[in-house]
């Protein structure tokens, strides 16, 4: 269990930040999501691994019971999961959209928000 | 009673009622104005409290600290937050006329109120899970008007955007964990405790220079800051005067209080090294704003160029240096914004962006080119304006503490930015229209563009002609930072 989280992590970051460095659009997009996935590992295994019992105190008791998971890491990497679906839903339209719209999933054919060639020492002059 | 949640309340319940009005664009404008109109009144209320030193808490939940999540109003954060609010009350107003203002979408109002609401929420937070959720909804916020136009170019800007900002935010959030992991807290105050705990002084560093690599990826540092000019100039005026004014003086915020507060003098190699990145973003920046032409292009690299400067105060590493970045923080968001609605005003008189293509505005407006001088001279640092105070303090306290370079390059940057702003003044303001354009027919409806220039022109002209106040405010806001001080 200690060795396989950090595995996993390690697997899900390797293989995030290699599609997230592919030209190909929806790569990236996957590649972030992959990546997102190990971070909230990460996320999860920083309340420490171990105790499993439900964090659910007794009536009466003000403290949780020795062997309790630690549910401050849960309620975090809920909050992440919610926000890194609802990014890469929207991630995912928009790069449908522009590979539409630009006939290519190439990252290399989104041009039109650089500056205009040029020559020598100033960039052309931006069409009326 | 306790209003330290306005500054974010206050622009979520705004939004949420634009977003109900979404058929009725004439009454969303209209709770649209009055929410952000109501903010900065709200804000200039905390600031009386916070201008006593008094640091109004509140933890949510009914759980003590450091377990509940905390907001905490100091001086820092109200007086950054009062700047935004009055910034989002500026764009809105400028939004209303005809000056380059966002194509109507029923999505415009709640999504500008949106962004508010996570900036002040940044502001407020004392807790740094807190921290990342509110730089996601700035993130969802921004993305939403990146894409509102709907153009090619909008969603190239809007993807490039997106990649680099989510890789942004998930460094932050893996940052977040470690030091959780390693600290086993969130809270700002009981991190300060526990990350002075000697048995961390292996690891922690290590973490902190990813937190830190996450906050300067979203602060536009050098040389992580290509996403800025890749993605800003594509925006229409008000909404580009609130991106360039706000998003990246949240990171840098982020950096002021996480290094300059709660981390103080935990990781010292780290911060030598922040002292160089400010060097090289300020130097990188103006350099790229010295080769564009086209002005919303030139002002992004400015933003980049200006960035520097407040990086530099955090890398100081004192009270002083600190209260430069409060100080030059608030006049920059002031100042650079204005350029922006200004650039608005220029494209809808003269009829381009391209320097090249436009000109006779000083003929033509003798008013806005004032307005333009004022805020160019601002943003240059030239006397009695806000910007020449911030860099005064700034470039004083680098030489109070030997460091002769970050001080003299501080002030070579500003010959350069003056370099820019000529450019601008000789281009747009002095030299006749290329096309002979007539501009002396009045332009309806650019009334409300020039309140707005006008409100953040007054605001910077007031900082710089009584500084006093404000920078006794800003060093009273900032006294123990950067020297180990507890939040």
């Amino acid at each position: 269990m200690s060795l396989i989280v950090p595995l996993a992590i390690a697997l899900c970051v390797a293989a995030g930040v290699y599609l997230t460095l592919s030209r190909d659009l929806f790569r990236m997009v996957l590649g972030l999501a992959v990546l997102g996935s190990g971070v909230n590992l990460l996320l999860f295994a920083s309340g420490r691994l171990g105790p499993l019992a439900p964090p659910i105190m007794e009536a009466g008791a003000d403290a949780l019971a020795a062997g309790a998971a630690n549910p401050l890491p849960q309620a975090l990497v809920l909050t992440a999961i919610v926000i890194g679906f609802a990014l890469l839903c929207f991630g995912l339209v928009l790069a449908a959209r522009l590979a539409n719209m630009a006939r290519s999933e190439d990252a290399d054919a989104l041009r039109a928000t650089e500056p205009p060639g040029g020559e020598g020492h100033k960039p052309a002059v931006l069409e009326p | 009673m306790n209003l330290i949640l306005a500054p974010l309340l206050l622009p979520l319940f705004t939004a949420l009622v634009c977003a109900l009005l979404a058929g009725r664009p004439a009454w969303q404008t209209r709770i649209s104005l009055a929410g952000a109109a109501a903010n900065p009144l709200f804000g200039l209320l905390l600031l009386e409290r916070a201008a006593s030193g008094e640091v109004q808490h509140l933890v949510l939940g009914g759980w003590p600290a450091p377990f509940g999540i905390a907001f905490a109003a100091d001086g820092l954060g109200v007086a950054l937050a009062v700047v935004a609010a009055l910034l989002g009350l500026a764009v809105l107003v400028h939004q209303a006329g005809a000056a380059e203002p966002a194509a109507p979408s029923p999505g415009l109002h709640p999504l500008v109120h949106l962004l508010l609401a996570g900036v002040g929420g940044a502001f407020m937070t004392a807790d740094l899970f807190n921290l990342y959720v509110w730089f996601e909804l700035m993130l969802m916020a921004a993305l939403g008007l990146l894409v509102a136009g709907g153009e090619r170019r909008h969603l190239e800007a809007a993807f490039k955007y997106f990649v680099l900002n989510v890789l942004g935010t998930l460094l932050l959030l893996a940052a977040v964990a470690l030091i959780h992991g390693a600290t086993g807290h969130l809270n700002f105050a009981a991190l300060a405790e526990a990350a002075r705990r000697p048995e961390l002084a292996g690891v922690l560093p290590g973490y902190l220079g990813l937190l830190a690599l996450a906050l300067l990826l979203k602060s536009a540092a050098f040389p992580l800051y290509a996403w800025l000019p890749a993605t800003y100039h594509s925006l229409p005026a008000p909404i580009l005067a609130l991106f360039g004014g706000l998003l990246t003086k949240v990171g840098v915020y982020a950096l002021l209080r996480l290094f300059g507060q709660v981390f103080a003098g935990v990781a010292e190699a780290p911060v030598q090294l922040l002292g160089w990145i400010a060097l090289a973003t300020m130097v990188s920046g103006v350099l790229g704003a010295a080769y564009h032409w086209d002005l919303r292009r030139i002002l992004a690299f400015h933003i980049v160029s200006q960035i520097g400067y407040l990086l530099l105060g955090i890398a100081l590493m004192s009270p002083a240096g600190a209260a430069a970045t409060l100080y030059f923080t608030a006049h920059n968001i002031l100042a650079k914004a204005g350029l922006f609605l200004i650039a608005g005003i220029v494209w809808r008189l003269a009829g381009h962006h391209d320097l090249r293509r436009v000109g006779g505005l000083y003929a033509a407006r003798p008013g806005l080119a004032l307005l333009f001088l004022l805020a160019a001279f601002s943003l240059v640092g030239v006397p009695p304006t806000s910007g020449f105070w911030g860099k005064f303090l700034l470039v004083r306290e680098s030489f109070g503490q030997g460091q002769f370079l970050w001080g003299g390059v501080a002030l070579a940057v500003g010959v350069l930015t003056l370099y820019s702003m000529a450019k601008i003044w000789l281009e747009a303001f002095w030299k006749p229209h290329p096309d002979g354009r007539e501009m002396a027919a009045p332009v309806p409806g650019l009334a409300p563009a020039y309140a707005a220039v006008m409100i953040l022109g007054a605001a910077t002209l007031g900082m710089g002609l009584w500084p006093e106040p404000f920078i006794a405010f800003a060093q009273s806001a900032t006294a123990g930072f950067g020297t180990g001080g507890r939040p």
